[in-house]
């Protein structure tokens, strides 16, 4: 039980993703999962007056499903598995957020005085909430992936295109955590 | 009953993540801050692994269950999509600490505000839908 309830370290966590990924392509399919994101618009009628969506979704229902398990495995982890001590982060990193005014950084899996409804409409939960999911779905689509298509499927196949959105990846991260957030978080 | 197998293989992901504290908006912030290896070791040896899966498929030309061979398509040719789509999913990455799947294992978490993200993200694919054909690729 114990090691239920423990956290998984990297070289546990990194090669399970893997055989995920394996287990996949074995059953003739591929690791990706904003594409859901578009099979979902396409599903609430946007192919009607958008080409983009107008395409046979229903191929990619499988996917669809496999989001669904994300719901239960989440839900799944969080009753049964869950790590009474919260997350161990760098002493660095707990020292920074609590200069930003987070109070117990690591204690949940997210910041839930910032990812909270009453949070959400104000400057900071517009922000993070609201443009971040933003910028997540129009960023994978015009990237043709996300983490899971390039950084994981992509760079395994060796894909160049893939290494060049990675790049644009950590651009963009860099950024928001560098720039953006020591304003942001303090306001 | 054909689908049975990709719900397992979700929930299965869906805990991987969890366990591995790959959902967590403070690892994404660590990461990006370079104070920690976690998420290095997790992406790195998940790439590694794959490497070695992915040659091993295409030297022996491994077929999939239902007999068709594995054929990976190669990703179109360019540098501008992956390049500024790439930065732009990177800066939504930063802010919400998640990315397309997490958005969902969160939510499966049961912090609830999620559903706003998620309803964000899909208006954000039907965005670029719409303004795929001005934008340069």
């Amino acid at each position: 039980m114990e090691l239920l309830s423990q956290p998984w370290r990297w070289y546990v966590t990194g090669p399970l993703i893997a055989f995920i990924m394996l287990s996949l392509l074995i059953s003739g399919k591929r690791f990706g999962l904003s594409s859901n994101l578009r099979s979902m618009c396409a599903i609430m009628g946007a192919g009607k007056h958008c080409e983009f969506f107008d395409f046979n979704w229903r191929a990619q229902s499988w996917n669809l499903v496999f989001v669904a398990g994300l719901l239960i495995g989440g839900w799944i982890a969080n009753h049964w598995m869950m790590n009474p001590a919260g997350i161990q982060l760098s002493p660095d990193t707990v020292m920074e957020l609590k200069q930003y005014g987070i109070e117990k950084p690591g204690e949940a899996l997210v910041p839930m005085e910032l990812f909270s409804w009453d949070n959400l409409l104000t400057i900071k939960g517009l922000t993070l909430i609201v443009l971040g999911g933003f910028l997540v779905g129009f960023g994978s689509r015009y990237a043709g992936g996300c983490t899971s298509g390039h950084a994981i499927s992509g760079l395994s196949d060796l894909q160049l295109p893939s290494l060049i959105a990675v790049i644009g990846f950590f651009i963009g991260g860099l950024t928001i955590t560098h720039l953006v957030l020591p304003y942001l978080l303090t306001l | 009953m054909k689908f049975i197998k990709f719900l397992v293989l979700g929930i299965l992901f869906g805990i991987i993540l969890t366990k591995g504290e790959v959902i967590s908006w403070y690892r994404i912030y660590e990461m990006f801050r370079f104070q920690s290896f976690h998420m290095y070791g997790v992406i790195g040896s998940s790439v590694l692994l794959g490497m070695f899966m992915i040659q091993v498929i295409k030297r022996r030309q491994i077929k999939a269950l239902d007999g068709e061979p594995i054929k990976i398509e190669p990703k179109e040719r360019s540098f501008a999509r992956y390049i500024i789509g790439g930065t732009i999913f990177g800066l939504g990455w930063a802010l919400t600490g998640a990315c397309p799947g997490p958005l969902f294992i969160l939510l499966g978490n049961g912090i609830s505000v999620f559903i706003v993200t998620i309803a964000s993200a899909i208006f954000g694919t039907y965005v670029y839908g719409r303004l795929k054909h001005k934008l340069p690729h």
